[in-house]
């Protein structure tokens, strides 16, 4: 049998369960709990990390198993396989790799839409929050499941008046696979 | 930006979401009850937004101002946009005259989550309850709103009820 190649983003989406608003609003919920609880913005955008990490490393399976991408050769590929079948089969939307360096191992994820974001306005309280920071531990988490190191970034935010989402990608190092593995560690 | 309502993202997005929200709440609590009213807290900020945005999107503006019209709006608007259908029943309680259910055979909060025997009666559905109790709440009926699990003969999982009480003067409507 011929193998299967990866499918698209767009297949992918069209077959999955969708919703809606309450993905939002939920979002929104825990945002504003965490900002209750934690009062410093700081330390509300490192929860939010870690529970976008916490995410990620959960997500990257799923991701796989229906995607049917297979390992990537280099970072480029990567990257481009994030913004157009990631992005997509979860958010529903697309987003455009850009910005690479020199060396291919800094690029920027560019989202024009976002659906974290319906119905929010940051109030003048919470300039210094990231409020999607979710989104870059999600990413950083998902690589490191797959051997990358990476560090992730805002460099634009729409609702501190950028006029895109603009994350930072960089690849620090890539961890090489221990063989054999051990399964009952 | 009040969106048109258009934007879908996938069921699991929001189920790694709200297990994260859940586990988060977790390592704020010491016991089941505290963590469940902390979920319910969560909901209300969403159902009362939820109230916000439909009065404006779907209803020009107008909001239900009878028991029974709300209500049905719960069980059947509010529904439709959160969890992409209709609420299985919406129901009277037989027993008191300021008890209403609505029930849902398999909770889309429910849905991905069995409950560690440890952890005894608690409800995801918690969250749903706030939800609902926020919209009622929001549009001038407040109401003490629980989730329960009923067992159902010949199913292996129970069916979620919202359990809703009005509050003193919404008793006869």
């Amino acid at each position: 049998m011929a193998p299967v190649g990866p499918r698209s983003g767009d297949a992918i989406f069209a077959n999955v369960e969708r919703n809606a608003e309450l993905f939002t609003l939920t979002y929104g919920a825990t945002v504003r709990q965490l900002l209750t609880d934690l009062e410093e913005v700081e330390e509300v955008n490192k929860q939010l990390d870690q529970m976008g990490y916490n995410i990620g490393i959960r997500l990257i399976d799923e991701f796989l198993a229906k995607s049917n991408v297979t390992r990537c050769v280099d970072f480029r590929e990567t990257a481009e396989v994030i913004a157009k079948v990631g992005f997509k089969m979860f958010l529903g939307v697309t987003a455009t790799v850009s910005n690479w360096d020199a060396d291919g191992t800094c690029c920027s994820i560019i989202l024009e839409d976002n659906p974290l974001v319906d119905f929010v306005e940051l109030p003048d309280t919470c300039q210094g929050l990231y409020y999607c920071n979710i989104l870059s531990g999600v990413i950083r988490g998902a690589l490191e499941m797959v051997s990358m190191k990476t560090e992730v970034t805002w460099i634009r935010d729409v609702l501190r008046g950028d006029d895109a989402y603009e994350l930072q990608v960089k690849l620090l190092k890539q961890v090489p696979e221990e063989y054999p593995y051990k399964d009952d560690e | 930006p009040l969106s048109k309502g258009k934007q879908e993202v996938s069921l699991s997005a929001f189920a790694f979401l709200f297990s994260e929200l859940v586990q988060y709440n977790q390592t704020q609590v010491d016991n089941i009850a505290e963590l469940e009213r902390r979920l319910e807290d969560a909901g209300y900020a969403v159902g009362a937004r939820v109230l916000e945005l439909l009065c404006h999107r779907d209803k020009g503006n107008r909001r239900e101002t009878r028991l029974l019209g709300i209500l049905s709006f719960v069980h059947s608007t509010v529904w439709k946009v959160l969890f992409g259908k209709v609420a299985d029943s919406l129901e009277k309680g037989t027993e008191h005259e300021d008890e209403y259910m609505i029930s849902e055979k398999e909770l889309l909060v429910n849905r991905f989550i069995s409950i560690p025997k440890d952890m005894g009666t608690f409800n995801c559905g918690a969250f749903v309850a706030g939800i609902v109790r926020g919209v009622l709440d929001s549009a001038g009926f407040p109401a003490v709103v629980t989730a329960h699990f009923v067992p159902v003969e010949g199913q292996q999982r129970p069916r979620t009820t919202i359990l809703i009480k009005f509050a003193e003067e919404q008793k006869y409507p």
